[in-house]
């Protein structure tokens, strides 16, 4: 499955890199403690999280993610939009809750 | 530890500079790609450098990280001035942490940094003095054994 349809069909907001939405999404994770991320996720994964500043580009582009996707409302900050600019990074929000967006990617990948 | 002959690169890395975390670890990352090391090796590879770069960031003044390739192996190997570490053994268990709040508020001190890069290291080695410094060695074996 593509990032597109992801963002599509749940309704989430890209906020960076649109280009590179046709990316496909091979399995995610979810997890806010940074080292978590970077020991326990693969390449091409979607990561969902609620951290917003920019060293979630550092991991995000050292994991190879497909794209991260922010939730509950939050902000990227403007550098981090900027840095995964350069990196080509997806950056995508969503208002709903980690537990609530992780459910609803996971049952449209899986189940869908 | 490997002779000077296979050293390829060293970084400095600035103690609190939280803003450039992540670079060393791409440009290591990015010229093992270069070189043609296969993508296990690389992943195993980039994990231990950004816990050892986000380990001089979050503890050191400063620091540098330098790496070696020779025919069978990858070693990378940090070391920094700072403040060191009081107990080894505890600062290897998962979990243990001596971060404060400014750090785990980015997500950082979990306590998984050190056993993050012992897990993904075929060797490891690490000796500190307290008040003076960190000394952390990984070397990742290239045909995975």
């Amino acid at each position: 499955m593509t990032l597109e349809a992801i963002v599509e069909q749940l309704g989430l907001k890209c906020k960076c890199c649109w280009e590179k939405l046709k990316r496909d999404v091979e399995g995610g994770y979810a997890g806010d403690l940074l080292s978590d991320v970077m020991a326990n996720s693969s390449a091409g994964n979607i990561w969902v999280t609620r951290q917003v500043h920019q060293n979630i580009v550092a991991v995000a582009s050292l994991k190879e993610h497909a794209g991260v996707v922010i939730v509950q409302g939050a902000v990227p900050d403007k550098d981090t939009l900027e840095k995964a600019q350069k990196e080509g990074i997806p950056i995508i929000v969503s208002d709903m809750s980690e537990f609530e967006v992780v459910g609803k990617i996971y049952h449209l990948m899986y189940h869908g | 530890m490997p002779g000077d002959e296979y050293l390829e690169g060293i970084f400095q890395v600035q103690g609190r500079d939280f803003v450039d975390a992540g670079i060393v670890s791409s440009e290591i990352k990015k010229k093992l790609k270069e070189k043609g090391i296969p993508e296990s090796i690389i992943r195993k590879a980039a994990v231990v450098t950004f816990e050892a770069e986000i380990n001089i960031i979050s503890y050191a003044e400063q620091g540098t990280i330098q790496y070696y390739i020779e025919p069978d192996s990858i070693t990378i190997e940090a070391k920094d001035v700072g403040a060191g570490i009081e107990d080894i053994e505890l600062a290897l268990q998962e979990g243990y942490s001596t971060a404060d709040d400014s750090i785990r508020e980015l997500g950082f001190g979990a306590g998984m940094g050190l056993a993050n890069i012992k897990r993904f290291s075929d060797e490891f080695e690490i000796s500190s003095v307290p008040r003076e410094g960190t000394y952390v060695r990984s070397t990742i074996y290239l045909n995975g054994k």
